[in-house]
């Protein structure tokens, strides 16, 4: 991005430098909700629909982990990828992947809990009338997904804004490379540090306007759903 | 259902490798040579002329070493001398090799509280923040520049060890965020004058010392040893060096300027 220049200058004449920013932070969390949900989900609904022994302690430890700090996940995946790591071999520090699964890692939790507890919520309303009427479990199952399915949604968009949001884990990971691994959170942590203030505060607007534009979107989604569903 | 999702996970994953093919070296370098704008302005005409990329990561000196040293990059662009020597001799890099200079200067608030303005001995005034109390903002990183800190409260005769307290504020964070906080807090703080002439929040903040010797910064360039780690792109990698090294290289650092300031001098020995 030039010097100069202002963070509106660079929105309204479509500077290529912002807007590969923007879709690569996009890229990033978006892929990194899809993996995450496609973990996490199952995850939430299997913990939510068995018993076994040590399950409170497995619930309190995704709840916990909701929490997970993104400067240690950041942290844990740099030493695994890292070429002394374990899996140095793939070459995959300071690359986009690198910062996907650390952001998968960080929003797994989220979205498993989060699950986990709407389906849990359900299945105690509806079990004994269920399986009075002697619906198989799965049959229940999908009938529970099914009905709980914009708060799982919810669920994917509280992970996609933790992701888009975080700055400790992509920093460390992705190295914040020009061009490559550069998101707009740490855009905005680069532009700060050069005492671009302006340009640092322009950029952390287009950043809640994003991420507002897609709760937007989906929330206008689910209520079409909703109506047309009846 | 676990293996499906985790080929899923694993395809997404592939998506986003595959577009990384293209000939490129990663170097790890410090804040300042990023936050002045100087890679911006020399990486476009390395790559015009190789067609290599260069990815940079910023880091403080020591950070960007120990990268080197894990292997995670295959050239350093650091300013720690005696560092950089000492990460060469335990084999972890082939050779350094000066590539240009700038000088450091202690930056202090406009009222300048310790009334050191002006001066040109850096250990007088060193010694003078410390004996007033006056406020001081220490990178803390391991940086180059937080090594040539330390080298000049020693040379002041300032034992930190004994005489830290409340005014010596060390915030472990790079030299932009440094220099804000010095900025918040009206406090002194040693910035390489690369940073400080790029530096965009400058209000309320001047050069308090600058000229002394001892301020001097020297760059040096080195390359990753591939007897250490074998992926290293020693091709490219020298290229990159060849260049930084090169008269096309120094003149074009030479050519770096913000408002008329040149920022580096090339100073390469070959």
């Amino acid at each position: 991005m030039a010097a100069g220049t202002s963070a509106w200058q660079l929105i309204i004449t479509g500077d290529p430098t912002l807007y590969a920013i923007v879709f690569l932070s996009l890229k990033v969390s978006l892929t990194a909700v899809l993996i995450a949900g496609l973990f996490g989900l199952p995850l939430g609904a299997l913990i939510a629909f068995t018993s076994f022994p040590g399950r409170g302690a497995l619930v309190v430890l995704i709840n916990a982990f909701m929490g997970l700090p993104p400067v240690v996940v950041g942290l844990c995946v740099y030493l695994a990828l890292s070429r002394s790591g374990p899996l140095g071999a793939m070459g995959l520090l300071f690359t986009p992947t690198a910062m996907i699964i650390a952001q998968a890692i960080l929003i797994t939790p989220i979205i498993a809990a989060l699950a986990r507890q709407t389906i849990e919520d359900l299945w105690s309303e509806y079990r004994n009338e269920m399986l009075a009427m002697g619906v198989s479990r799965l049959r229940c199952l999908t009938a529970l997904l099914y009905d709980a399915r914009v708060s799982l949604f919810t669920a994917l968009l509280a992970g996609f804004g933790r992701a888009a949001a975080e700055v400790g884990a992509v920093m460390i990971v992705g190295g914040n490379i020009e061009g490559f691994t550069r998101t707009m959170t740490t855009a905005i942590a680069l532009e700060t540090s050069k005492g671009d203030m302006a340009m640092a505060m322009g950029l952390g607007l287009m950043l809640i306007a994003i991420v507002i534009a897609i709760n937007a979107s989906t929330w206008i989604l689910s209520s079409i759903t909703k109506s047309r569903m009846g | 259902m676990m293996k499906t999702l985790v080929a899923c996970a694993l395809s997404a994953l592939m998506l986003t490798t595959a577009a990384a093919q293209e000939r490129f070296i990663t170097v790890a370098s410090t804040t300042s040579t990023q936050d002045s704008g100087l890679f911006s302005h020399l990486l476009p005409l390395f790559k015009a002329k190789t067609g290599i990329e260069v990815k940079v990561i910023a880091q403080g000196t020591g950070q960007a070493l120990d990268t080197g040293r894990r292997g995670d990059a295959d050239v350093l662009f650091v300013h720690a001398k005696p560092q950089e020597e000492e990460f060469v001799a335990q084999g972890f890099g082939i050779e350094r090799f000066d590539v240009m200079y700038n000088d450091f200067v202690l930056i202090g608030p406009a009222s300048d509280p310790a009334g050191i303005k002006g001066g040109k001995d850096i250990a007088a005034a060193l010694t003078k923040i410390q004996s007033q109390g006056a406020a001081f903002v220490s990178r803390g990183d391991k940086s180059g520049t937080h090594a040539a800190e330390l080298a000049l409260w020693k040379e002041a005769g300032v034992d930190l060890a004994a005489k830290r307290g409340p005014w010596y504020r060390e915030i472990g964070q790079g030299m932009g965020a440094a220099l804000n906080t010095a900025k918040a807090m009206e406090a002194y703080v040693l910035a390489d004058r690369g940073t400080w002439i790029s530096f965009k929040n400058k209000e309320g903040l001047s050069v308090a010392i600058e000229g002394d010797r001892r301020l001097f910064n020297q760059y040096g360039v080195i390359m990753v040893n591939p007897a250490k780690h074998s992926w290293v792109k020693t091709e490219p990698g020298k290229a990159f060096m060849d260049y930084l090294l090169s008269a096309e290289g120094q003149s074009a650092i030479a050519s770096y300027k913000i408002e008329g300031q040149q920022l580096f001098f090339p100073n390469a020995k070959r």
